[in-house]
């Protein structure tokens, strides 16, 4: 069975999304909502890691033999300024579509497997990767004309 | 007659429930008028704070000298405040106690303000305007306009900015006020839009302030609670406040939560109503969505888990809920205390959801008023001159900028609606990075009154700015202006607006304004000639040549619409009482409350909004908001709490606050240029409790310095009657008496000490939660200059004298027979 190496991916990706909310955060402290709502979106990460643990340890995290084509990593550093801003908060929802997606992948299995534990724990934290996603469109929306059009 | 310094109130005029308010009109005149010498008598009402009381302004030689309150109005029953009293009228006068109007346009030469002529002035910002349209485009222009104007001034704003350059980029100080007022009725209702009234006070069984000290905020309104207390019937009263206030005062239970902690209060109201069965399960199963999220959310908020996190007693949890489950006709009022909190929009949702667990919306005593800050908010509401479109439309709804568009006769891609208009506060960031250039400021003064107030002065000197400032008096904010208009004020113009409870007054011109100065109507309407802003067709864009053209202009904006005007003229509005809107043909006399047929405005047609979530403030999007077919039911928003994000700490171990005192209003442009109330809280202060007093070795008076993160003010301490922990501060001390835009070693203005950091869907800032340390610096030479007639009243009564008018504040109060078909609404 396969399904522990879908279990190590979204395990590694909400972990590498959390860190990156935070880094985007500590970079972009002139806008007081990105920065506190980046901070709530962490912890809500951190407690979907932690929710996840139970099925780590039933599963476990096993690693494919696949390349890694596409590097989903958590930010390194931040930008600066309008269109930082907005490359910043791209990146976060590009990271946070692989966690949906991944999630989405894990429900599949967990539905073929008549895994109620697991499914309760997709039932619990998807929805709030939907908010985090919804949340960094409409702030994404807002923040592109000023920074595509009018921004130095 | 009474000293109505002394006695904010009044007289008791007690009535039962169900009955009629008595009425009582208020009278002052200036010293040495008598009756007889005055001219005439001009309507209006009241614009120093947002209650909307009518009044009738006396002229004699062609100056304001007094006011009256209008016996005929629903609003007051013929009774003022204090405020409106001594300061609506005097506030306006040029050249009293060393305070001069702008009389004529300024603009900055050689890095001075100097005076020029209307000419001078307008083509120097119509140049700049169009310089920058052609660099930059529309985004390079923002505006930033008041809850001080008329509706129909609002208006032409909004169609300028929107149709004429076509930039999201307006918002009023609204936003500072009432913001998350609209924001909760949208979540929960689909739309903004007042469901009660103020003669709900006269019906109910229960009242609950959230937040609101109606003592001093809406003195009129809290004399009609003080009347019915004092009748035979009295309400139960509930209020949720960490001061000791006069409300509080009265309250069957107090509830002193932490500041920042709203949310987890109302989470625990409202599980203790699932607990007891205090639902109407019927009307929510029928006219809801949402319940069981609702009751999923708030399960961990146990009496004993709202105490630990709130610091108030269980039972008083317990005891709250009781009297809120187990009222027949209940009444709530939200205000700054939940709207310029954490949580703010989520918070006063919850009032939202409670009276519609109890289905007590849209009958006599049964009604949620969520509060406005000022006079005309809800109309900069109502036009789209804040953060809204104009008649409550929806940016996300085509069909709403058609019509729009249609309005105006011009294409629906000049509208800007490709996210929702922007707010104050990312304004402010967008001047701070330089992509606004050009920021028109009217009628406020965020110099002082914007969290934050080194940084917005920072914002404001930006030498690439180009500010003009609009304003009745040189204030701290216009000191940065490279041109200042001199406007004309309450009294010298015509105009609508409209009060808390959906009343519409009419406000007639009284007086000339003084000098050069004109109508902020005329002034914008001058800008929009000037910039040949026309429609598609080749006609100006406004092509109003009065104030009535405009009204008629918003009233076809409005038809069909909530917010619905189409029944209304200034005809209509002369002579009687404000009516409420909506009011058209199904309503010809206006309408009471909303919502009685438990059909909300929720249809994807009628919405204003498709919805948030409450904690990040995501749009949710048509698609989604279609899915959950609402259509016409209201909406139970839940939210869980989360801690606020600055809690006390080492370095800063106490909770700030900020808030009003009766005798003034705002940046104390207009009242305290009233002596009356000038004496009454002449200078800043602020409060501490006697226990904390005694930790710092801080006595009545005495020096201290509140320092935050961000800043520091140094005023003396009242030792008073604010809850352990905490200190309070009145946020309308700026440096405008110094002649100076900001603080020349002693800082007084409140928002020194304020963050930058706002309510994620209302956007409104949260000013009432800092932390701070408090430092004696000198000892006192007296006690500290705030009132002892209010909450700001010392702990110990002998510590000061109290506060009091003496001749100079003495008012006539005349108790008449109810007119004919007023009463018993």
């Amino acid at each position: 069975m396969l399904l522990p190496v879908y279990i190590g991916l979204l395990h590694r990706a909400e972990q590498a999304l959390a860190d990156s909310f935070r880094q985007v955060a500590a970079g972009h402290g002139g806008e007081p909502d990105v920065f506190e709502t980046c901070h709530l979106l962490a912890g809500q990460c951190d407690a979907h890691t932690e929710a996840l643990r139970p099925v780590v340890e039933r599963y476990g995290e096993a690693e494919d033999q696949e390349p890694e084509r596409l590097h989903a990593e958590a930010l390194s550093e931040t930008r600066s300024g309008p269109l930082g801003l907005l490359r910043d908060l791209q990146d976060l929802f590009v990271l946070a579509s692989l966690v949906q997606i991944t999630w989405t992948m894990v429900q599949q299995a967990g539905q073929a497997l008549r895994d109620e534990e697991l499914l309760a724990v997709v039932r619990r934290c998807t929805p709030e990767n939907e908010v985090q996603l919804a949340w960094l469109r409409s702030r994404m929306k807002q923040a592109a004309p000023q920074a595509l059009v009018v921004a130095a | 007659m009474p000293d109505r310094i002394a006695d904010i109130w009044g007289r008791r005029t007690p009535y039962a429930r169900d009955g009629a308010w008595p009425v009582r009109v208020d009278q002052k005149l200036a010293e040495g008028v008598q009756e007889a010498d005055v001219d005439r008598w001009v309507q209006s009402a009241c614009t120093l704070c947002s209650n909307g009381c009518a009044c009738d302004i006396a002229v004699k030689d062609g100056r304001m000298v007094g006011v009256r309150g209008r016996a005929v109005d629903a609003v007051n029953h013929g009774r003022l405040g204090p405020k409106g009293l001594f300061g609506s009228w005097q506030g306006m006068q040029h050249g009293t106690r060393g305070s001069e109007r702008l009389t004529q346009p300024l603009v900055r030469v050689d890095g001075e303000l100097r005076e020029t002529d209307w000419d001078t002035a307008m083509e120097r910002i119509v140049r700049r305007s169009r310089q920058l349209l052609e660099e930059k485009g529309p985004l390079s222009h923002g505006f930033y306009t008041s809850g001080q104007l008329f509706l129909e001034e609002y208006y032409a704003l909004g169609i300028i900015g929107k149709a004429g350059l076509g930039t999201p980029h307006m918002d009023g100080n609204t936003r500072l006020c009432t913001a998350t007022a609209a924001a909760a009725m949208k979540e929960n209702f689909g739309s903004d839009g007042q469901p009660g009234c103020y003669a709900d006070i006269d019906s109910c069984d229960t009242m609950v302030l959230y937040g609101h000290n109606m003592a001093e905020t809406q003195t009129v309104l809290w004399m009609r609670v003080l009347d019915r207390l004092a009748g035979p019937d009295r309400p139960r009263l509930i209020c949720v406040d960490p001061r000791e206030t006069e409300v509080a005062r009265l309250a069957e239970v107090h509830l002193a939560v932490h500041p920042g902690t709203n949310l987890a209060l109302m989470n625990g109201l409202i599980r203790e109503l699932f607990v007891h069965g205090w639902v109407d399960e019927e009307f929510v199963a029928k006219r809801t969505i949402g319940v069981e999220q609702l009751r999923e959310t708030v399960e961990p908020w146990t009496p004993e888990a709202v105490a630990r996190v709130c610091g108030v007693a269980a039972d008083d949890v317990r005891r709250a809920a009781e009297l809120i489950g187990t009222a027949e006709r209940m009444l709530s009022t939200v205000l700054q205390g939940f709207y310029q909190a954490t949580h703010a929009t989520a918070a006063s949702c919850q009032v939202n959801n409670v009276h519609l667990l109890r289905n007590m919306l849209g009958r006599p005593g049964c009604g949620v008023l969520q509060m406005n800050g000022q006079p005309t908010a809800q109309n900069t509401r109502e036009t789209g001159a804040d953060g809204d479109l104009p008649g409550f439309r929806n940016w996300e709804n085509p069909e709403h900028i058609a019509e729009l568009a249609e309005l105006w006769g011009v294409d629906v891609d000049r509208i800007p609606h490709w996210a929702p208009p922007t707010h104050a506060m990312q304004i402010f960031r967008y001047v701070e990075q330089g992509s606004i250039g050009f920021l028109w400021v009217a009628a406020t003064n965020p110099a002082v009154s914007l969290p934050q107030a080194e940084r917005v002065r920072r914002i404001l000197a930006e030498p690439e700015l180009f500010l003009v400032v609009q304003d009745l008096y040189l204030t701290e904010t216009a000191r940065f202006a490279d041109v200042v208009l001199p406007a004309a004020g309450w009294g010298e113009k015509q105009g609508t607006f409209t009060n808390v409870d959906r009343t519409v007054h009419l406000s007639d011109k009284a007086v000339e304004p003084p000098g050069l100065a004109r109508s902020d109507l005329d002034i914008f309407l001058d800008y929009a000639r000037r910039m040949g802003f026309r429609r598609n067709d080749g006609r100006p864009l406004l092509e109003w040549s009065s104030p009535e053209d405009g009204f008629r202009a918003w009233q076809e904006c409005s038809r069909g619409r909530l917010c619905d005007y189409t029944g209304l003229s200034y005809e209509r509005l002369r002579g009687g009482s404000g009516i409420q809107w909506p009011c058209n043909e199904e309503h010809p006399d206006g309408t009471p409350r909303l919502y009685g047929d438990g059909v909300f405005s929720t249809s994807l047609s009628a919405a204003e909004t498709y919805g948030h979530d409450l904690l990040t403030g995501a749009t949710a999007g048509p698609e989604k908001y279609s899915a959950l077919r609402v259509d016409g039911r209201a909406i139970l928003k839940p939210a869980a709490y989360t801690p606020p994000h600055e809690e006390p700490s080492e370095d800063f171990p106490l909770r700030f606050t900020t808030g009003r005192t009766a005798y003034q209003f705002h940046t104390r442009t207009r009242t305290d240029r009233a002596r009356q109330l000038h004496r009454a809280a002449p200078a800043a202060w602020v409060e501490l409790s006697v226990t904390d007093a005694q930790r710092l070795g801080v006595r009545e008076g005495d020096v201290v310095r509140v320092s935050s993160a961000r800043g520091e003010i140094v005023v003396p301490a009242r030792v008073g009657q604010v809850r352990e922990g905490t200190v309070f501060a009145p946020f309308h001390y700026g440096y405008w008496e110094q002649g100076a835009s900001g603080p020349d070693g002693r800082p007084t203005a409140a928002n020194e000490l304020t963050a930058t950091e706002w309510d994620p869907v209302s956007k409104q800032p949260l000013f009432k939660f800092a932390a701070v340390r408090v430092e004696k610096v000198a000892d006192g030479t007296g006690p500290a200059p705030a009132p002892t007639t209010t909450a700001s009243r010392p702990a110990d009564p002998a510590a000061a004298p109290a506060t009091a008018g003496g001749a100079d504040a003495e008012v006539e109060e005349r108790l008449l027979p109810m007119p004919a078909g007023e009463g018993g609404l």
